[in-house]
């Protein structure tokens, strides 16, 4: 059992071993019980190059993918134009900075990078201190179990389809959720909605996606 | 900071939610970052909502750099020290209270409040209140309901109260519709982090008057 949770519940293959992304293109196969790679498998031997051998070229490739999209979080955020810009940019200094940190065996790329723009967005835009739990980073004392690498990686792609085919509606407010600063009772007095439903719904977004992952 | 016995009082998924995605102000977001840091449940549950954040980050449109910015952010890292990839060793304290106690909760500097229980109040920046607790074994916390919530997140030792036992890393969730009269087990004195959001109201004159000025 891997860590995403079990209310995540780990892959199994369907029948054809086939997992899809959005377009329906086939991302990862599982033949004979080994797992080949999905996409995400790229970013994860990305950071590992920076953590091992500080690899400029590597963290260009990083930084291309994931700078632009940081940027737009922060905006969706709040942030003026200039100051996603800047945040951007140190949050992928910190990506370089606590490459060793990064656990491929617990999270994505995308969610460990979401994690460091949302601490930014608390400190820069917030100006609060964000308390964190403790890291169970592995360092460079062991590699981790390929196998939990991978399964973990696909876990996660297949968290991102499951959400690409979420109800508009319930996307928008799973959007809202992780991306503005408002409480639910503020994207109340925006949309119209009363929190009840909300809540719901948000509620019922996160069911489905469990539901998809099961 | 790992417990011995299994914990048995959690974070509500909604609350974590509310961690997730950054909502939650300091104060509770020290209580859940201590909680999480010792519930393997709780964290595996954070985890798959991050992760629900790693995809909706995956799914938005980009937001074009400006022409320099990696040659800049190359500039901020080498400006940066570098990080030890070295783990540290492990503290006998979650490392989110260290930032405010030091490393051990013998450092704390306790002001006495009556009845040999102590505290010391958490520099926070929000508008709830953290403060650590001491209470000796076998003694109480005077009866006290709450205007708002008021997390209590066991250290060392445990309480119990009229809704159950409370062990290291188990965490009491108290709105306002509680009224509740802790007291710590026997054994060592209990330690906890307690998280409030509006004064708590004693139901006694005495602590009445005394209130504002321990700003309990």
């Amino acid at each position: 059992m891997t860590l995403l949770d079990t209310r995540l519940r780990r892959i199994e293959a369907s029948p054809s071993g086939q997992v899809c992304d959005s377009r329906g293109v086939s991302v990862a196969h599982k033949k004979d019980g080994v797992l080949d790679k999905t996409p995400n498998d790229q970013w994860v031997a990305m950071i590992r190059r920076i953590t091992r051998d500080r690899d400029v070229s590597a963290f260009e490739v990083l930084f291309d993918h994931f700078a632009p999209r940081v940027k737009s979080f922060l905006m969706k955020s709040g942030a003026d134009s200039t100051l996603a810009e800047e945040c951007a940019q140190e949050v992928m200094a910190t990506v370089w900075q606590k490459s060793h940190l990064f656990d491929p065996t617990r999270a994505s790329a995308s969610t460990w990078i979401f994690t460091i723009a949302r601490n930014k967005k608390i400190d820069a835009l917030r100006k609060l201190k964000r308390p964190e739990p403790d890291d169970l980073g592995w360092g460079m004392d062991h590699e981790p179990d390929q196998e939990d690498v991978i399964s973990l990686q696909q876990e996660t792609q297949r968290l991102g389809n499951a959400l690409s085919e979420l109800p508009q509606k319930q996307r928008d407010l799973l959007e809202q959720a992780f991306f503005n600063e408002k409480s639910h009772s503020e994207i109340a007095a925006d949309t119209g909605l009363p929190l009840g439903t909300i809540k719901s719904r948000i509620r019922l977004a996160l069911d489905k996606l469990r539901h998809s992952m099961s | 900071m790992k417990t011995t016995k299994p914990i048995t009082h959690h974070l509500t998924d909604q609350d974590l939610m509310d961690y997730a995605t950054g909502k939650m102000e300091e104060s509770f977001a020290l209580a859940a970052a201590v909680h999480v840091s010792m519930c393997d449940a709780c964290r595996a549950t954070l985890s798959s909502f991050d992760a629900v954040g790693g995809a909706v980050l995956d799914s938005v449109p980009d937001q074009q750099m400006s022409q320099g910015s990696f040659d800049k952010t190359m500039a901020l890292i080498a400006a940066l020290p570098d990080e030890p990839v070295t783990r540290k060793q492990p503290a006998n304290l979650p490392d989110a209270l260290a930032g405010y106690i030091g490393t051990s909760l013998n450092d704390i500097k306790w002001t006495p409040i009556g009845m040999g229980v102590k505290q010391k109040i958490l520099k926070t920046g929000d508008t709830g209140t953290a403060r650590m607790l001491y209470i000796p074994a076998g003694t109480a916390v005077p009866d006290h309901g709450h205007k708002g919530r008021e997390w209590t997140l066991v250290l060392q030792g445990a309480f119990f109260d009229e809704t159950g036992h409370f062990g290291p890393g188990d965490i009491e969730i108290a709105d306002p519709s509680v009224e509740h009269t802790p007291t710590a087990a026997a054994g060592d004195a209990c330690i906890c982090l307690a998280v409030t959001d509006a004064p708590l109201r004693f139901s006694g004159l005495l602590h009445r008057l005394v209130q504002p000025l321990l700003r309990i």
